[in-house]
């Protein structure tokens, strides 16, 4: 019964990824990109933990979910925000 | 950025994001982690709070000189830590054989020479998150044409 349900999370998790992915490359404004791409990042993360490498989890949640919008966003105040 | 609600947020929650990654890089021989995401935590809690206020705020818990200095001197301990082995007459980056304290398996100072270069490569990588933010915000305005 476990390993159904961890098996339902994981292709949730990944579907959600490719939906993210997606949503990424198509969105038009800048700031709502950014920030599914931080929830690309933490679902990243999860995942990283599913396939038991906890640190890359972590690295995974502190770089690619933190620093990297911090800095996009950083960048979109110095540019313009729609495309 | 005036928000009220990012400003009290990110103020309550640094400190623990700065003691959890403290924790994770002098946990690095013992736990999942170590030098890289300790370091990484680290250096986003302090990217977020000078995102969240204003540099001015940031550059008084680290400056841009500060965090350069920082960087520097993470690769130049790591390099050191390496170089006593050579000195005493083993390899480079050589532990036991150099003589660094074993201590016990499990305990938090213990395993010699790979706390040390841990707790090195964690202030490198944290204050280079910091000197990319830096160089990000201030980089145009420093050069001379910022519009």
């Amino acid at each position: 019964m476990t390993e159904v349900l961890t098996e339902a999370l994981n292709v949730l998790l990944l579907l959600f990824l490719v939906v993210c992915a997606i949503a990424v490359a198509q969105i038009r404004d800048m700031l709502s990109a950014v920030i599914v791409f931080a929830s690309f990042g933490l679902i990243m993360a999860i995942v990283w933990q599913q396939l038991s490498s906890p640190d890359v989890a972590m690295v995974e949640a502190a770089l690619g979910t933190g620093v990297t919008t911090l800095l996009l966003i950083a960048a979109i105040s110095k540019t313009r925000r729609t495309e | 950025m005036e928000d009220q609600i990012v400003r009290i947020t990110s103020r309550l929650v640094a400190p623990f994001i700065q003691v959890y990654g403290i924790y994770v890089i002098l946990h690095g021989h013992l736990s999942p982690g170590g030098g890289f995401s300790g370091g990484a935590i680290f250096g986003a809690s302090l990217v977020l709070v000078a995102l969240s206020f204003n540099l001015e705020v940031g550059a008084k818990q680290i400056s841009h000189d500060t965090a350069s200095v920082l960087e520097s001197g993470g690769a130049l301990g790591f390099v050191i830590t390496g170089l006593v082995g050579v000195a005493v007459g083993a390899n480079f980056l050589a532990n036991r054989s150099a003589g660094f304290p074993l201590g016990e398996v499990g305990e938090l100072f213990s395993a010699g020479a790979i706390f040390i270069i841990t707790a090195f490569l964690g202030v490198k990588v944290a204050s280079t998150i910091v000197t990319l933010f830096y160089n990000i915000i201030e980089g145009e305005e420093k050069s001379g044409n910022a519009h």
